[in-house]
C-alpha cells in the first residue's frame, strides 16, 4: 500500500472538518474524490501535505510504510508527495523559472514541458501573479511534474481551464501517470479530467465523511444526473440494509 | 583603471568601493569621478559629449555652471548648506546617447570626517544617459558623516537613469538632499539601493515636473539592520500638464526602523501618479512606518497609492515548502523576490551588477 489513511479526524480553526476518514491508495492507483463544495476534500489533501492549520487530531497517515503525520511539509515532499493547488499562493518577485530550476536540473526538460503547457512566456514572470485561472493550473501542473512525486494530490486540476487546454493538460498528466508506480488522488467537480486518465476508484465526500465507493465515471454520471442528494439517499439506504 | 589612483586604498576599501556599484576597471563605464573625504581623487570622461569635473573647477571655468548652482533650491524657496567641499559637475551634451553608465564615487575614509558635497548634473536636450553614484565608507571612517546635495537639470526630451547605491557602516550618518527639475518631455528615473547597516539616513529627494509630458519615477530597495534608522522618501511635484510620476519602495526590516515617505503633489490637470510602498518586517524589533501623501487642487487627475506592511505570508512559505524548499530556504527566496531588482528601472548591465551586490549582501545578512 502506498498511502493508508486510518481513521483520521482533522480540525481547522478549532472546528472538526473531517471525521474518522479512512482510505487507501495502492502503488500505481488513481483515485478520484468527488463531493460538494465545503465537504472537506481540500482539507484532506492539505492535512496529508502537513499544512499548518490542518491538524490531525486522531488517526494515522502511513505513506510508504512510514507514519508521516509528524513530518514537516518538505519532509513529506522528499518522501514523494506532491500537491497541485486549487488556489495557489502568488509570490511577488519569485519567478516560475526559479522554482522550476529548483525542482529540475534538466534545462531541456523545463523548456520542453513549458512549451507543451504554453508557459514559455510565464517562466520569467512572478509566480501566479496576474496569471489567469487556466495559466495558474498549467503552472501548477508544470511544477508538480518537474517535481516528479510518487503520489500526486491534485485539487481540481481542470477548473477554470478552457477545453483546449484541458486536453493538453490531461494528455501530459496521463503520460506521467502511465510511468511505473505513479499514483494520484484527484479532486474534480467537472469530471473532464476523467476523459484523459485511467482512474479505477472513486468516492464521494460529504460532511467530512467518505461515502460511496465505486467506478469514477459511474459516480460522476450519477452526480451529474441526480446531484449529491442521491448519494446521501443511496448511502442512507445502504446503511439501513 | 581607477586602481592606479587608489594606491593608498587597501583591498578592504577597494571591496567597499566596489560594493557601492563602482567598476574599478572602468571597462564598462563612460566616465568616472572619485572623491575621498574632501579630496577629489580623479575625474575623466572616455567619450565626447560627457563633461565631468569637480564642482569647484566647473564654477571656475564654466561660466554657466554658476547659474545652475543652487538654482533649483531657489526655485522651491529652500535653503541649502553652503559649507560644501567637492562634489561633481556632469554635463551631457545635447542629443548625446551615452550607452555605458557614468560612475561617481563618494568615499568616506577618515574617522569622524564630515563629507559635504554639492553635485550638479545637467542633461541637455534629447540626451540619454545612465549615472550610477556609489556612496560608501571605509572601516576606518568611524562616526562619519555624509551630506550630499544634488541638483539635476533635465532639458527638453532628456533622459536620465540615476542609480544611487549606499554602502555605509553602522556608525555613519547620512543626509542626501536632491532636487531634479524636468523640462518638457524629460524622463528622470531615480533608483536607490541601501542594503548595508547605517546609523541614520534622512533623505527626501524632490522632482519638479515643470515641462508638459515630463515623467519621474523613484524606486527604492531598503534593507534595515538592527540599530539603523532610514527615513527615506520621495516627492514629485507635477507642475505641468500630462506629467506622470511613480514612487515604488520596498523595505525589509531585520530589526531597524524604516520610515518610508512618499508625496505626490498635483499642481496641474491631466496628470497621472502612483505611489506604492511595501514592507516586510522579519524581526520583533523591526519597525516600518509608511507615510504616503497625495495632494491635488484639480479634479482631472489620476492619483493612487497602495501600501502593505507585515511579516512574510505563511501561505507563501508553505507553498514553497510543498515544492521541497526548507522553511529557511523559502524565507530567503521570498525576501529575495520581495527585493526584486526588476522594480528598479535599470538597464541590463546595471541590473546584473546590482543583482549580484544584493545577492551577496542578503546572503551575508541571513
Amino acid at each position: 500500500m502506498l498511502l493508508e489513511v486510518k481513521n483520521i479526524s482533522v480540525n481547522v480553526a478549532g472546528k472538526a472538518i473531517l471525521k474518522d476518514i479512512s482510505l487507501q491508495i495502492k502503488k500505481a492507483e488513481i483515485a478520484v474524490l468527488f463531493g460538494p463544495n465545503g465537504s472537506g476534500k481540500t482539507t484532506l489533501i492539505k492535512a496529508l501535505m502537513g499544512f499548518s492549520g490542518y491538524s490531525i487530531s486522531s488517526g494515522s497517515v502511513i505513506f510508504k510504510d512510514k507514519e508521516i503525520s509528524g513530518l514537516s511539509i518538505e519532509e513529506r515532499v522528499k518522501m514523494g508527495l506532491g500537491i497541485m493547488y486549487q488556489h495557489p499562493a502568488k509570490i511577488r518577485g519569485v519567478k516560475l523559472y526559479q522554482i522550476a530550476q529548483f525542482l529540475c536540473r534538466d534545462k531541456k526538460k523545463i523548456e520542453e514541458l513549458s512549451e507543451r503547457l504554453s508557459l514559455r512566456e510565464h517562466l520569467h514572470r512572478d509566480i501566479n501573479l496576474d496569471f489567469s485561472g487556466g495559466e495558474m493550473k498549467r503552472a501548477e501542473l508544470f511544477q508538480i511534474l518537474l517535481q516528479e512525486p510518487d503520489l500526486l494530490l491534485l485539487d481540481e486540476p481542470e477548473s477554470g481551464v478552457d477545453l483546449e487546454n484541458i486536453s493538453v493538460m490531461g494528455k501530459v498528466l496521463n503520460e506521467y501517470l502511465q510511468k511505473p508506480g505513479k499514483s494520484a488522488l484527484i479532486i474534480t467537480h467537472t469530471g473532464y479530467i476523467l476523459d484523459y486518465i485511467h482512474a479505477k476508484n472513486g468516492c464521494v465526500m460529504m460532511d467530512g465523511k467518505l461515502w460511496c465507493v465505486g467506478k469514477p465515471k459511474e459516480i460522476f454520471e450519477s452526480i451529474r444526473k441526480e446531484g449529491y442528494e442521491k448519494c446521501r439517499e443511496c448511502h442512507d439506504k445502504q446503511r439501513i440494509e | 583603471m581607477i586602481n592606479k589612483e587608489l594606491n593608498n586604498f587597501g583591498q578592504d576599501d577597494r571591496d567597499i568601493v566596489s560594493s557601492s556599484g563602482m567598476d574599478l576597471t572602468e571597462k564598462m563605464r563612460s566616465a568616472s569621478f572619485l572623491q575621498e573625504d574632501s579630496r577629489v581623487q580623479l575625474y575623466r570622461s572616455f567619450i565626447d559629449g560627457v563633461q565631468i569635473m569637480s564642482i569647484e573647477e566647473a564654477l571656475r571655468n564654466i561660466p554657466e555652471a554658476k547659474s545652475y548652482f543652487g538654482s533649483s533650491f531657489k526655485l522651491l524657496g529652500r535653503e541649502y548648506p553652503t559649507d560644501t567641499q567637492g562634489g561633481y559637475f556632469i554635463r551631457v551634451k545635447k542629443g548625446a546617447t551615452v550607452k555605458l553608465p557614468i560612475q561617481a564615487c563618494l568615499f568616506l575614509k577618515a574617522a569622524g570626517f564630515k563629507q559635504k558635497v554639492h553635485n550638479v548634473i545637467i542633461i541637455e536636450e534629447g540626451a540619454k544617459v545612465y549615472l550610477i553614484t556609489g556612496c560608501s565608507a571605509s572601516k576606518s571612517a568611524d562616526e562619519g558623516f555624509h551630506l550630499g546635495i544634488s541638483e539635476f537639470f533635465l532639458k527638453e526630451g532628456a533622459y536620465l537613469n540615476f542609480t544611487m547605491v549606499h554602502s555605509w557602516k553602522e556608525d555613519v550618518s547620512v543626509k542626501p538632499i536632491s532636487i531634479a527639475l524636468l523640462d518638457k518631455g524629460a524622463t528622470f528615473i531615480s533608483n536607490y539601493v541601501s542594503l548595508r547597516p547605517v546609523k541614520e539616513i534622512t533623505m527626501y529627494p524632490t522632482a519638479v515636473l515643470q515641462g508638459d509630458g515630463a515623467k519621474a519615477s523613484f524606486n527604492s530597495l531598503i534593507l534595515s539592520h538592527p540599530g539603523s534608522l532610514q527615513d527615506i522618501g520621495s516627492r514629485v511635484i507635477l507642475r505641468a500638464k500630462d506629467t506622470h510620476a511613480e514612487i515604488v519602495s520596498r523595505a525589509v526590516s531585520l530589526g531597524g526602523k524604516v520610515i518610508a515617505r512618499g508625496h505626490l503633489k498635483a499642481e496641474n490637470k491631466d496628470i497621472k501618479a502612483h505611489l506604492e510602498c511595501r514592507g516586510l518586517i522579519l524581526s520583533e524589533q523591526g519597525t516600518i512606518h509608511a507615510i504616503p501623501e497625495m495632494e491635488s487642487d484639480f479634479r482631472d487627475v489620476d492619483m493612487s497609492h497602495e501600501a502593505a506592511i507585515g511579516r512574510i505570508n505563511k501561505e507563501e512559505i508553505e507553498y514553497l515548502c510543498s515544492r521541497g524548499f526548507t522553511r529557511e530556504q523559502a524565507q530567503s527566496v521570498i525576501v529575495r523576490g520581495f527585493m526584486d531588482v526588476d522594480i528598479l528601472g535599470l538597464p541590463d548591465l546595471l541590473k546584473k551588477e546590482i543583482d549580484v551586490l544584493e545577492e551577496r549582501t542578503l546572503k551575508a545578512s541571513f
